[in-house]
Formats: structure tokens, sequence, C-alpha cells
């Protein structure tokens, strides 16, 4: 099947088989290697991106499905050259140690602040359910996500405001 | 002259790592495509004991895109002496050959049986459907006192037995003259456990990949491997190659835990297949192939008899070991048991200790180092039984462990297992943990919860541990028969502009070595962190290395950094004085800079480095060039210590088991980055805590792994565990200059035991004293349920679950 899909910001056509994965798509065709595979069973969550502004995990989606469709990878995140809050907010709170997981968990993370934007740490650990971490414990990516929250709440000034404003617009979830 | 440089070791500097990592730049093994590459997949046996009586590839040769079909009897010739295993820890210990595909026999449910080679990998698992082998089963043995038992089928015909080794360590027999048997005689209490160590799957996040590619002078393979080193060594050495034409390369690892120290058949038949077709191969394993294919931890069955007098003083320990080797014995799997040896005496004096193990052979999944490889085991069943023993005394469990603990004024001190402790503080560290945990606060709280009935009751559990980190004194590593030495290489390269590249042997998997390699050096030479660039995993630019596992990166790759360092002054200094014209003598060093004593005159690293490239004005017979190399191999282990405090609230009419606070105080020695080693505390508790409440590879009575993917066997997800409070005492290593001691599996040893303390606290007047791990809501219900039908209520004195109280009340 010929399929357009747009990976972060530039189209690609493809001829893909109907039972291609949207992940093995990424990571084969358009070459977004940033995206991992960590498991057969949709559980690691290592996979996720976004599909028209909201978090998938690309292992359960196929390829034909994304047709026409935006994808955001980690690969795509960064604006202008300026890492996103929640990619920086990563690396100062020290949320990740081997990485694997770090894309798929910074995906999630975006998602989840756009649906909440100041959660507290039951929710950011009820968000983050799907993604799985075997280095970090979690205590540090909990961290990082209330603290790219804060970096990013209404009310921090004209900067923060436009990160927020900026994230919730790319997971098409303004308003909530 | 005083210093304007912050110093770096001690802080927490943000690692250089995180940029490529947060942003999707890695370099994981799966991510590389080379021109004309094939994809192998294999197929794995789905019985774990069954004769190959034949297997017909004749279809899969055809498939769509498949270029070639392999059994085990198409590899098998080139490699005589099968996978390797470089711990033969007894001169009688069986050892049978491990072939790279199965052709005759299939041991475990997993071993791979043929491989195909496609075009691309779906080509290559299609493909897999259609090979036809046809089995004939056998008889399947599964459980370690089942393998021992009279009559139990045999793993391995040819030996005549399940037993693989037995390997025993006797203080009488070391010469203390302290007899095990004499102290269970005489002492007035005899107290006897068994504990059992539950299977378990490193689950690092990564699954294993290689890839090889045979077309340069060099075979190139990239692995995601813990031991490129080790795996370059074992390949020419499998497979029959020159070394010096095989390069391996471990890119950006994600996570091994011990579980990628495994020299793998995949590694070596995509070697032999690459060689073959002479193209580039790449193989990437599914999750459930790692599940069932890499190796699995701990499995054992411990008993356990402490002895002691009613004032609670402890005077003896014997320890007997069942160890479950799998099908067969992997690179390090029958020297992970014997580790917990020199641990089971962990704090504490005993006078008198005897450990014995036996290593036996089951139809299941080999066995091989799992984040703490013996230690975790040890430090489980010293402090359960520790609890158990306080019980039967009547004294705080605390108190127990202070009695008969190491104080810290008696350090260095020799234990009855022979290792010799430099140093530690456990009162400090209790101290604080107790002040942070509020202990006294939440005793109170549990008696009332107690005497109210309530339904959720209150468990405080404590671990205070120690650990030998570091392996290992390559000294050691011999008189254990281990193949190998435990020393590390390091080299530093000074560039023409004054940027600095190290060079480590100790190839990393995520533990930051890149910043605190750069943070030692800086303070070293004393040139900024971002000027110094540290590579690794790459036994062409690193050519020697002992690699990453055993807490030895910094306490030993970290030291050889040092040494190069020193060598870097070393080679400096003459230059500077040459420069300044000075004698040697009246320099001195600081900052990055040689100062002329009492004058302003000074150069730095960066000037010498410049006059070393442009060779202008050296003093004569000095080589232009400031890098140098060293290799430091320890004099001994390091001992980092802790305690550790788990409050635990049980849900009695559930079972339901949720960590209510965790505090640990850990005494890793300097830290050279404390955010580094409070992320490592924080992700080996998690794996600790996880073996007390959720993990456990289970096996069907066919010796099928129902826990075959992360849908069934349960990692814990942030919503699993709750923010732990940790913190740090600091007592310096007094066996390596940098006072390290090492921190990468402190969680996990620590955690297990406290959160299973807590639990059994919380429960204990129901009379349960024992739950296996890990404690499902079930398990925990069953518990309460079994003792309160059996002993008609609360209040029950007496034993239950696996253990039994033997009080033999004197013997005088």
């Amino acid at each position: 099947m010929r399929i357009t899909v747009t990976v972060d910001g530039t189209s690609y056509t493809d001829d893909v088989e109907p039972r291609t994965l949207l992940v093995h798509h990424l990571r084969e065709r358009v070459g977004k290697v940033g995206t991992v595979v960590g498991c057969d069973t949709s559980n690691c969550g290592a996979c996720t991106v976004h599909l028209d502004g909201h978090s998938v995990k690309s292992c359960s989606v196929l390829a034909v499905q994304a047709d026409g469709c935006e994808v955001t990878t980690i690969e795509g995140l960064a604006r202008d050259g300026e890492l996103h809050p929640v990619q920086k907010a990563f690396h100062e709170n020290h949320a990740l140690q081997c990485g694997f997981c770090t894309p798929g968990m910074i995906m999630q993370s975006i998602d989840l602040l756009a649906d909440n934007p100041d959660p507290d740490e039951k929710a950011v650990r009820e968000g983050l359910e799907g993604n799985l971490c075997r280095c970090t414990g979690y205590q540090n990516i909990v961290r990082a996500v209330r603290d790219a929250a804060h970096q990013m709440r209404p009310g921090a000034g004209p900067e923060a405001e436009r990160l927020a404003s900026d994230t919730a617009s790319r997971v098409g979830a303004g308003g909530e | 002259m005083t210093s304007t440089i912050e110093p770096e070791v001690g802080k927490s500097r943000r690692r250089k790592e995180d940029e490529r990592l947060i942003t999707g730049r890695t370099r994981w093994t799966d991510n590389l495509t080379l021109p004309g590459m094939l994809h192998l997949a294999v197929l794995r046996s789905p019985f774990a004991h069954a004769k190959i009586v034949s297997i017909d590839v004749t279809e899969a040769k055809s498939a769509p895109g498949v270029v070639a079909v392999y059994t085990g009897k198409d590899l098998d010739p080139e490699s005589a002496i099968g996978m390797p295993c470089a711990w033969p820890i007894t001169p009688d210990m069986k050892s049978p050959r491990r072939p790279i595909l199965a052709s005759d026999t299939v041991n475990f449910a997993g071993e791979g049986v043929a491989v195909v080679v496609a075009r691309t990998a779906a080509e290559a698992q299609d493909a897999l459907e259609a090979i036809d082998v046809d089995y004939d089963e056998l008889p399947v043995v599964l459980g370690l006192e089942n393998a021992l038992a009279e009559g139990a089928p045999l793993v391995h015909e040819e030996l005549g037995t399940n037993q693989n080794a037995v390997w025993v360590f006797d203080s009488a027999g070391a010469g203390t003259g302290s007899d095990v048997e004499d102290a269970i005689a005489n002492s007035e209490v005899v107290l006897k456990r068994r504990f059992r160590q539950q299977r378990l799957v490193p689950a690092f996040m990564e699954p294993r990949a290689c890839v090889v590619d045979p077309t340069g002078s060099q075979l190139v393979m990239w692995s995601a491997t813990q031991v490129p080193h080790i795996l370059k060594t074992m390949t020419a050495a499998t497979l029959g190659l020159p070394e010096h034409k095989v390069r391996v390369i471990a890119p950006d690892v994600g996570g091994g835990f011990g579980g990628k120290i495994a020299v793998l058949p995949e590694e070596m038949m995509s070697t032999l297949i690459a060689q073959r077709l002479g193209k580039p191969v790449k193989w990437t394993e599914s999750r459930s192939e790692t599940m069932v294919a890499a190796h699995h931890g701990r499995d054992q069955i411990q008993d356990l008899t402490i002895t002691a007098n009613r004032d609670g003083t402890v005077t003896g320990l014997k320890v007997e070991l069942l160890a479950d080797m799998g099908a067969y014995l992997g690179l390090v799997g029958p020297g992970v048991p014997i580790l917990g040896a020199f641990m089971f005496n962990a704090i504490y004096k005993f006078p008198a200790y005897h450990f014995a193990c036996t290593n036996v052979f089951t139809n299941t999944t080999l066995t091989d180092a799992y984040r703490g490889a013996g230690r975790p085991e040890a430090t489980f069943g010293i402090e359960r039984i520790m609890d158990e023993l306080a019980v039967e005394l009547g004294m705080d469990p605390m108190e127990l462990r202070e009695k008969n603990w190491i104080k810290h004024e008696e350090f260095p001190f020799t234990t009855v297992a022979g290792l010799t402790y430099d140093s530690g503080n456990y009162e400090a560290a209790t101290a604080k943990a107790k002040e942070l945990f509020d202990y006294d606060g939440l005793r109170r709280e549990q008696k009332e919860r107690r005497e109210s009935g309530d339904s959720v009751q209150l468990g405080i559990g404590i671990s205070t541990f120690t650990e030998m980190c570091g392996l290992a004194p390559s000294r050691v590593l011999g008189s254990l028969d281990y193949a190998a030495g435990g020393w590390e290489h390091a080299e530093i390269r000074v560039l023409p502009t004054g940027k600095i590249e190290v060079i480590t042997g100790a190839s990393a998997h995520g533990q930051g070595h890149e910043t605190a390699w750069s943070q030692i050096v800086a303070d070293k030479l004393g040139v900024p962190f971002e000027d110094i660039e540290v590579i690794h995993g790459d036994t062409q630019s690193s050519h020697k290395g002992m690699d990453t596992y055993g807490s030895r990166s910094l306490v030993v790759g970290g030291i050889a950094v040092v040494k190069a360092a020193d060598k870097v002054l070393a080679k400096a200094k003459p230059i500077a004085a040459h420069l300044m014209e000075c004698a040697e003598d009246d320099l001195e060093f600081e900052a990055g800079k040689f100062s002329v004593k009492g004058t302003d005159s000074a150069t730095s690293i960066q000037d010498i480095a410049w006059a070393v490239f442009s060779a202008h004005n050296l003093p004569d017979g000095v080589e232009p060039s400031l890098d140098s190399a060293d290799t430091f191999d320890p004099e001994n282990f390091s001992f980092p210590h802790g305690t550790h405090l788990c409050a635990a609230e049980v849900d009695t009419e559930t079972g339901r088991v949720r960590l209510r606070s965790y505090v640990c105080v850990d005494d890793v020695g300097v830290a050279v980055n404390p955010l580094i080693v409070e992320g490592q505390v924080h992700g080996g508790l998690a794996q600790g805590i996880a073996q007390a409440l959720f993990e456990e590879a289970v096996h069907d009575e066919g010796g099928t792994l129902t826990t075959g993917t992360f849908a069934d066997y349960l990692l814990p997800s942030a919503a699993d565990l709750p923010s732990f409070t940790t913190d740090r005492t600091e007592t310096p290593s007094t066996t390596n200059p940098l006072g390290a001691k090492g921190v990468g599996e402190a969680g996990t040893i620590a955690s297990t035991p406290a959160v299973v303390n807590a639990v059994i606290d919380a429960v204990r007047h129901f009379g349960v004293d024992d739950i296996e791990m890990p404690l499902t809501p079930m398990r925990v219900w069953h518990a309460i349920q079994h003792q309160t039908a059996a002993e008609g209520g609360l209040g029950s004195e007496a034993g239950g679950g696996l253990g039994s109280i033997d009080a033999t009340g004197g013997a005088q």
C-alpha cells in the first residue's frame, strides 16, 4: 500500500506492506531510529511517538493507519536547536541512565502534561504506567516531569507560558 | 597557591551522555544498517528436553527473501569447544559442551535449533514457520531438589548426575579453628531456616542484538554487550579466529544488570554466517526471545543454621545452598553462588562459619550474573534470619544487629570468611537512617494498629548490609579459579590543543562513565570538564579492558584513570621545568598549572601540550607526547555498606502490600558524582523491591516459561513504586586513591530483605514467619489465612511457612 506520513515535519511517501508496524516503518524506511523497540507485547512503551498530537505506542499502530497523519518522534521535538522543556528536565533531573526507554518516556510525558499541566506525583506515576524503565526506579523521571510542568506552567512568566502553549498545540490538546 | 577552580569530584554534574539519549541520536546496535546486510532469525525449541529426530528446512530455504538456513549440524563442527564457561570452580566441575545450535538434544525451552538468513528481518521470521522439526520428548527435570532426587531424569545423560559441582568454605579448615558443628552443639539457641531465591529475569530494556561485518581486513562485531573485550577474546577462542582479526564494538548499550555479560551463541552463529556468506548480518531478538534465551538470575534454595547465646551474641553460621545452573553453564554462572560465600556473614562477627553450595543442572534457561550476583542472595539469607533470631530471643531486630556488627573502631576487620573490610561506619549510617525514617514513631504506630486490630497492619523491615565491590583483585580471582584477571586499563591522550581523550576499558551501559571519568581527569589535570572526551566500548580504540560488572567500573577502572593521569603529570613535569628553565624540584602543580614556587611564573598543561606537539624546544630524550596508559589491579575489594529501612502496610483482608516509606543511608565512600550515585541507588532499589514483591520467572511442569513476556513478567511501573528517601554517609575506602567504594548493586542487594522483613513484621502476630518471594497479594493473604486457621487466630507463637524454629535451650 502507498502511504504518506509526515514525520517531524517532513512528508514521506512509501509503499508498505499492510502488516508493517508504524515503529518499523519509522525506523527502517524513514530512518528515525531514535524510536526504539523494547518488547513485542505493547507493554514497555519504548516506541511511544505522537500521532496527530497524541501519544501512541508505535508498535501497536500499523503504518497504513498513519496514512495522512502527522507523526512526531523524539528526533523532531527540539525546535530551532532548542530542546523541549521535558527533554531539558530529563537531563537536569538525571531522569535517565541507559536511555533506552527515554524517547518513549519523554513523548509520553509531554502528552501527560498536555492533559494535566500540573500533575501531582500520583498523577505522573499513573500517567507513565505504560512505559517501563529498568534503570532509574522512576523517581527522577517523576521529578523531571513535575519540574517540566513547573517550568511550563501558566503564570510562570511569558517564556513558560509560551512553552506550555507550544506543547499543548503540538499534542493538539490545548485548553484541557 | 590556592586553587580557584572548584573541584569536579563531588559535584552533581549533569551527564554528558544525556544529550544524545534525550534527542534520539543514539547508536543502539539495532540501529545499524550496512550495505547488503542480511538478517538472522533463530528457531527455538518449544520443548525443555527432547531428542531432535529430524529438521526439514527445505521449504524454508525457498521462502521469499531467504538466503540460507542452517541447523546445528551445519554450524557445529566449526566450534569444537562449544560456548565458553570461564569459571571452573572445582577441578571436577562438570562442564557439558554447549553447542551454538542444538543438533542432537534440546535441553531447555528456548534453545536454538536452526537459523534463517534472509534479506529482511520480517522474511527471516516468516521462514521460521516453514521449518519442520520432529522432536522426541524426553522426561523433564525442574526444581533443585527434584534434580538431585534418586532416579531423576538427567539433563545430560552422559554425566550420570545433575550435580554440577560442590564448593565448600569452612572457617575451621581456613585456620581459625572455629567450628560450626561445635557452635551448633554448644550454643543456647540454634535456629534453622530455609529461604528460596526465586528465579529472575534481568530484563534490560534494550533486547540483545549483534551485527557482524566480515568485509574488511578485520571482522567487526557490534553487540549489545557489557563485555566487548571479553567477547573479542572469547570469539577468537571459541571459533578459532586470530584475535587480531576481530574487533568488537559495544555502541550505546541499553542496560545490562549482568544480563549482557554472556558470550552468546547468537554472536557466534552471526560471526560464522557472516564469514560464510561474506556479507554483514544482523541479529536482533524479540522480547519474548530475550525472556527464554538470555540468562536468568538467582534461583537458589538456602538452608541456614544460625547459633547464638541468649544474650544475642551470635556464635556460628552454617549455610547450605542449592543453586540452579539451568541446562548449561554460563560464562561466569558457576561462580555466582560462591561470591555469596564471602557475604553471608555480612557485617557481623561470627566466630564460626561453614558454607557449602551444590550447583545443579535442570532443563531450564541457564542462570548467570544478575545485579549483585551472589551478594543479594547472601544478604537476603542473613538479614532474614537475623530477624527470625531476634524474634526467638525477644529482642528488637535493630538491637540484635547492633550487638553483633563490627564497630567503627574495629576497622580494618578481617571477617570469618577471610575478607578484610577496610573501612565502615555502620553506627553513623544507621543513626541517620533511623532519624530520617522516624523509627520510634513508626514502631509506636505499629503497636497501635496491632492493638486496635486494624485491617491494615504496619511492618518495619531492616537491612543493614555490606557488599564487596570492585571485582576483583586478580590474585583473589585466581584463588577462586576464575579464568581472567580483575584489573582495568586506562589511557589518556593529551591532544595538541590541550583537549583530552580518555580511553577506558570499562565499557559502560548507562552508568555515566563519560561524566564521572571527565570529573576525575578534570581535577587531576586541571582542565575543564567540557574539554574531556571519554571513549569506551570499542576494542580498537580501547585495546585492553575487563569491562563492566560487579560494581568495578569506578573502583577499578576509575583508579586506572587516576594512575594514567598521574603519569601524564610525571611526563609533563620535566618539560615544564625545561620550558621555565628551573629545576623540577622547584615546581608545584595545582589547578592545571605548573608554577615555580614563590614566583608568578607558570605554564599550563595546555601550553605544555602545544610545546610537545611542536617539539621545537623539548628536553633531550623526551618523546613528543604526554599520552600515557596505566592499569590498576586492586589489592582488595571495597566494601560499601548501608542501612535500609522499609515501612510496609499490609491489607490483611486482601494481602496487598503497599510500601509506605523507604529510607536508606548508603556509604559508598567518596562519591565522585552524587547525582549518579543517587540514580544508581534508586534503580537498584526498584530491582530489589521487585524481587521482593513482583518478579518471578515461572516454568510450567513441562518446562515452558509461563512468564515469557512483559505482559506476564511483572516489571514494576512507576505506579507500582514509591518515592525513596536516600542519603549518604561518607567513610572513604582506604584501599584506593579516590576513596570510592562502588554503588551499582547496593540498592538491589539491600532492599529485598528490607521489604520482606517489613511484610513479615506486619503479619507476624498472625503466626507468619516466612512467605516465599515474590510476596504477591495471594501469597500474603494465604499466609495470613493459613496461620489464622491453623493456630486459632491472633497471637500464635508457632512457626510456620517454610521455616521451623529449633531452640535447643542450651546444651551444657
